[in-house]
């Protein structure tokens, strides 16, 4: 696997299948681990972040769960490259401002992406498509067992793995999953259903992660507690308040095609001709817009668009994937073109 | 004006958004202002919450409190004092150093105080020894072939052995250059 070629290849949990995945686009877990001995990585001087860096280096090359990824070293890494991988969900805007001595492992279906010297010495992200946190956890468990025979991690019996923030200790453990709930927006339901999750101690967060607007009707729900409970009841409970969204948005998508299918399918329609004929066209309209064709494919209305498209969609109209495609830096306006061209070739019939 | 993030309804709501040290303009119509704002509360909730407990000295007396300040943990230097300015722990060995205050602490983020989770499945030594190839001696080890060269009376990897020993010393104890927490030095960037 190579850099270079991601551009041409979309990450596996884009696929829009599994369980509920007209509703639930993706299950995430991610684990914070240290290794004992040297100092988190805010605090820890060059040649102990260079250690770390080579000791997880050779570990993941010695698990055979991580075959044939790459190690990225993002020090000599543009600002172009580094926002590619952030818009691909791989890693956080916190690693890409500031990345010395900092690395990204990599697998190649990029559902496996391990950031090293983040907050963390080690922050582990599993993603899977659909509503399907048992697989995802599946495959975190082995990682990390993996991982534990090789480095020895910050650990006491008491308080479980340490971590450099207290908000992340005992499992350092948090599961995510990244709704599509359209129709609990436009029956605004949706301000009722989010503050009942606040006060079940989850967290509500944007398509783009921390710091962003949910935008284009995603949200993306996560624990908030890690210590105290087993990695699966965490979990349990995480499945427990997205089967009742899942239930409350699946009601309110029969009640607006019951009771509104003409303003549906209008609005529906309208999106995706936007979308075929635009030639200029900005990432919030974007985001709108392919909301709506998502919907309608969800629901059978436009059945000639495949859901994973309209998912790579998505990642592919931000800047840096459009600036890629270009192999040069753009405006904001010439994004703007170069987000409608790459839209109508994939879409237009 | 129309709204910027439905593009429909009339903008009445307008506000100057800082993100990733970008300015950016919104236009909001109610509807898209509340949902907004809301959402907002929610990210600060955490942050906020644990700037306030991390501040549990002020519940101590200012004697306690001084001595609290002057609590470092050995292992990487870290002071208590460090920790409340910045929220973050300096090592896995600053839990034990401040565990008597880390305990309540753990106990109002999370609601509990003992681990119940999985643990490591602990070094295979085939393994580790494969990967400790990789990684450079600590101090201890160093010191256990220094005597070991002198006892086989290889002088020349001694003093080498010596050399090295002075100089992982010497970088333990330089002082810590980059105790600013990184979220403040963004807005330079
Ligand atoms: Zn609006
Ligand atoms: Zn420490």
């Amino acid at each position: 696997m190579k850099f270079e070629d991601m551009l041409d290849r979309t990450a596996s949990w884009l696929k829009g299948s599994g369980p509920n995945s007209d509703i639930v686009i993706s299950s995430r877990i991610r684990l914070a681990r240290n290794l004992e001995k040297f100092p988190f990585p805010h605090w820890a001087k060059k040649p102990d972040s260079e250690q770390v860096l080579a000791l997880a280096a050779a570990a993941f090359e010695k698990t055979p769960e991580l075959k044939d990824g790459i190690f990225l070293r993002l020090d000599d890494f543009d600002n172009v490259d580094k926002q590619f991988l952030v818009e691909r969900h791989l890693m956080s805007n916190e690693h890409a401002i500031r990345s010395s001595q900092k690395a990204l492992f990599i697998n190649p279906d990029e559902n496996v992406a391990i950031m090293v010297n983040e907050e963390d010495h080690l922050r582990i992200q599993v993603m899977e498509s659909g509503f399907d946190l048992d697989t995802t956890w599946r495959i975190m468990d082995s990682i990390d067992n993996r991982l534990s025979e090789v480095l020895t991690y910050a650990f006491k019996k008491e308080w479980g793995y340490l971590t450099a923030c207290p908000t992340n200790t005992g499992t350092g453990m948090r599961g995510s999953i990244m709704l599509h709930l359209p129709a609990l927006v436009m029956t605004r339901q949706i301000n009722r259903v989010l503050e009942a999750i606040a006060k079940l101690s989850f967290t509500t967060r944007g398509l783009y992660g921390e710091g962003t607007q949910a935008s284009g009707n995603f949200f993306q729900i996560s624990n908030q507690v890690s210590l105290g409970s087993k990695e699966e009841e965490i979990l349990g409970n995480i499945k427990g308040v997205i089967k009742q969204i899942i239930e409350q948005e699946e009601k309110a998508r029969e009640s607006l095609v019951a009771e509104h299918r003409e303003m549906l399918e209008d609005r529906i329609w309208r999106s995706y001709g936007t979308l075929k004929n635009a030639h200029i066209i900005s990432s919030n309209e974007t985001v709108e817009l392919l909301s709506m064709l998502r919907l309608g494919a969800d629901l059978g209305i436009v059945v000639d668009v495949e859901r994973s498209l309209i998912n790579e969609l998505f990642i592919l109209t931000q800047p840096s994937h459009l600036q890629k495609f270009e192999n040069k830096k753009l405006s904001a306006n010439e994004r703007d073109v170069k987000r409608a061209q790459i839209i109508r070739e994939r879409i237009g019939g | 004006m129309i709204c910027n993030i439905c593009n429909k309804n009339q903008a009445t709501v307008h506000l100057t958004e800082i993100v990733d040290d970008k300015m950016s303009e919104l236009h909001l119509c109610d509807d898209c202002a509340r949902k907004k704002s809301m959402q907002m509360e929610q990210q600060f909730g955490l942050s906020d919450l644990l700037a306030g407990l991390v501040d549990y000295g002020k519940q101590l007396s200012s004697v306690d409190k001084e001595a609290t300040a002057a609590m470092h943990c050995s292992a990487c230097g870290l002071t208590y004092e460090d920790f409340r300015k910045i929220g973050r722990l300096g090592c896995g060995e600053c839990y034990t150093a401040f565990a008597k205050y880390l305990g309540p602490l753990l106990k109002r983020i999370h609601g509990a105080n003992q681990h119940v989770g999985k643990s490591p499945k602990g070094i295979s030594e085939a393994a580790y020894s494969e990967v400790l190839k990789t990684k450079s001696p600590t101090v201890n080890e160093l010191k256990v072939s220094l005597q070991q060269a002198i006892e086989r009376e290889d002088f020349e990897e001694a003093a080498l052995l010596r050399d090295a020993i002075k100089e992982s010393e010497s970088k333990m104890k330089e002082p810590q250059n980059n105790k600013e927490p990184e979220k403040k030095k963004r807005a330079k960037q």
